[in-house]
């Protein structure tokens, strides 16, 4: 049974990914999870410098979601590469680092250090955090802002580079596509809604920063169909996310377009979600008689509709 | 290392309207526990609310042959999820991930403990009582609440040999006023050469209270912070206080920085929190 998957040089053996912001820097699941085991592990988004991040409250839970506006605390890369990395590369993980910046040169100059070191294995460019005022979503809200940002960091390295994508644009296969123009390798998309909650008791924002993103289950069938539309635009591997909970959800993903899927949210619900995922991904396969499951990528049958949901 | 148990629900023990003590079958959590720990228990089976629910290990329970086999939890009905949890019945399964957490470190003869407790801020001091006991501290509770109908299982501490000293606001048990008051005579009447550490889990304003009155009175207090956590493991960032990365006297001056309350704490050293900056509830 071959889970396996590659994106530009780099093979991952499954496609299951742990989303940056949501799984610290690896480490901390270290002693629970075999991060060797994991398709690949996304860490926190990293600046150059360390940022303390927005005060709390940083979450507030919705309807199977969440919002969170942490405003990327982060220890930044210099620290990361001396005080996380050698445990990341003893464990085995494969490292995939999401790479924030205000200005375009940082995104370069992150990006270049990182190409330095052993145990980098690929770059996810946040241009889609929804809760920092600079840089980062001004990049990711504009076609060429996308494609200048990803043509420069291109030029800088060579490891595999994945800008991370915001659902809250228009046409999000554009943005896609604009990536790819410009040299990415794969795309990860979504990141978070901008969404806002507000206790009416008090007529508060129940976020410090007003307002934030939204995470979970709840927004799964909106980042489905973005993960679709993206597949149709781009030929690079499409890295899909949004609420996954269990193995029919990385399989909806998979189908609907993803090569590989990121689980953020349930990991906090279950940070022994892994191993559900995989054996789950496994029994589908077997049952299925599949032998790769990158055969199933992008393979919904649009010339049919399901009938039988009423009864399901 | 933290276990993630699907864990049967032994007995649902109703303390009042809004307070109820919770018993789960998890003996390995049971047995890796330490004072002041605390799990995350997810609260509902579908998706409503998502995210697990931090609390404090209230006791730690034993068989017949004194091995460990389950916690409790000290619920308090607030929101949704611990609505959910003063209505589950006996039988019924619920995730309970733990024990996690920095815990408290009790302290040795001569040297006495002094537990303050503000309402459900009850909830972590049985461990600890239990590991003073153990090791022969004298101990004291503090125990604190709007009115007399809310001061819950101060047998349990009297059964390990705790001092009580109760205080209601209403005046209709024990001291008339906030748990603070009978703390800081307790203070002031204590001689200096006689060493006394405190420790305290309540309301943010009545820890910052107790924590002032301890640097008033040259004490060692640690507090156990509550915030709102998504993951307990330290992934997600959401349960940040303001600290100061030392302690101790002089650290006024170092620099704070969010840290997160449920791997580098919930117990802090009171001198490294900046109270201005922690959530009042």
């Amino acid at each position: 049974m071959d889970l396996s998957l590659t994106v530009g040089a780099l093979r991952l053996a499954n496609p299951l990914i742990a989303a940056s912001g949501c799984f610290g820097y690896g480490v901390e699941y270290a002693d629970i999870v075999d991060l060797s085991a994991l398709g690949g592990v996304a860490v926190k988004g990293l600046f150059i410098a360390e940022r303390e991040g927005h005060p709390p409250p940083r979450i507030v839970e919705t309807p199977s979601g969440m919002l969170n506006a942490i405003g990327l605390q982060g220890i930044g890369v210099h620290r990361f590469i001396k005080e996380r990395l050698p445990e990341l590369r003893e464990r085995r993980a494969t490292v995939i680092v999401n790479v924030c910046g205000t200005t375009l040169d940082e995104y370069v100059e992150i990006s270049r250090i990182l190409s330095d070191h052993e145990g980098v294995h690929a770059i996810e460019l946040n241009i889609s955090c929804p809760n920092i005022k600079e840089g980062g979503i001004t990049f990711g809200c504009s076609l060429p802002g996308t494609h200048g940002v990803v043509s420069a960091v291109r030029k800088a390295t060579s490891l595999p580079l994945i800008p991370k994508l915001t659902p809250n644009v228009t046409d999000v296969a554009s943005f896609a596509k604009a990536a790819e123009d410009a040299g990415a390798d794969a795309v990860s998309l979504v990141n978070t809604f901008l969404a806002m909650a507000i206790d009416v008791h008090t007529r508060r924002p129940k976020l410090s920063n007003i307002v934030g993103g939204l995470s979970g289950p709840a927004i799964r069938p909106i980042a489905v169909r973005m993960v679709y539309e993206c597949r149709r635009a781009v030929k690079i591997p499409v890295i899909g996310m949004g609420g996954i909970a269990t193995a029919d959800d990385v399989l909806e993903f998979m189908i609907a377009g993803a090569n590989a899927v990121q689980v953020g949210t349930m990991n906090f619900v279950d940070p022994f979600i892994w191993t559900k995922l995989l054996d789950g991904l496994r029994g589908y396969m077997a049952r299925h008689g599949i032998a790769r499951l990158q055969e199933i990528v992008g393979s919904v049958d649009t010339t049919k509709r399901e009938t039988a949901w009423i009864s399901s | 290392m933290p276990v993630d148990i699907d864990a049967a629900v032994i007995a649902n023990r109703r303390l009042s309207a809004d307070y109820n003590i919770l018993a789960f079958d998890a003996p390995e959590i049971a047995a890796a526990a330490r004072p002041g720990q605390f799990v995350m228990i997810k609260t509902s089976g579908g998706q409503d609310p998502l995210l697990r629910r931090p609390f404090s290990i209230f006791e730690i329970l034993r068989g017949a042959d004194s091995r460990p086999t389950g916690v409790s939890i000290f619920n308090k009905r607030i929101g949704l999820g611990t609505t959910l949890l003063s209505s589950v019945e006996p039988g019924m399964r619920l995730p309970v991930l733990g024990p996690l957490g920095r815990p408290f470190e009790p302290i040795d003869p001569p040297a006495e403990a002094w537990m303050i407790a503000g309402g459900v801020g009850l909830a972590p001091f049985i461990t600890l009582a239990s590991a003073l006991a153990a090791r022969g501290t004298r101990a004291t509770l503090f125990y604190g609440a709007r009115r007399a109908d809310e001061l819950h299982c101060v047998d349990l501490f009297e059964a390990l040999g705790v001092t009580l000293v109760l205080a209601t606001e209403d005046g209709s048990r024990g001291v008339h006023g906030r748990v603070t008051l009978p703390l800081g005579a307790a203070l002031a009447a204590r001689p200096l050469g006689s060493p006394v550490k405190l420790f305290v889990c309540g309301p943010t304003p009545m820890m910052r209270a107790c924590a002032d009155l301890a640097g008033a009175h040259g004490r060692a207090c640690d507090v156990s912070l509550e915030q709102v956590m998504g993951c307990g493991l330290g992934g997600c960032y959401s349960c940040v206080v303001l600290a100061r990365p030392s302690v101790g006297p002089g650290s006024e001056g170092s620099k704070p920085h969010h840290t997160r309350t449920c791997v580098d704490g919930p117990v802090f050293d009171a001198t490294r929190i900046v109270w201005e900056a922690v959530a009042g509830h």
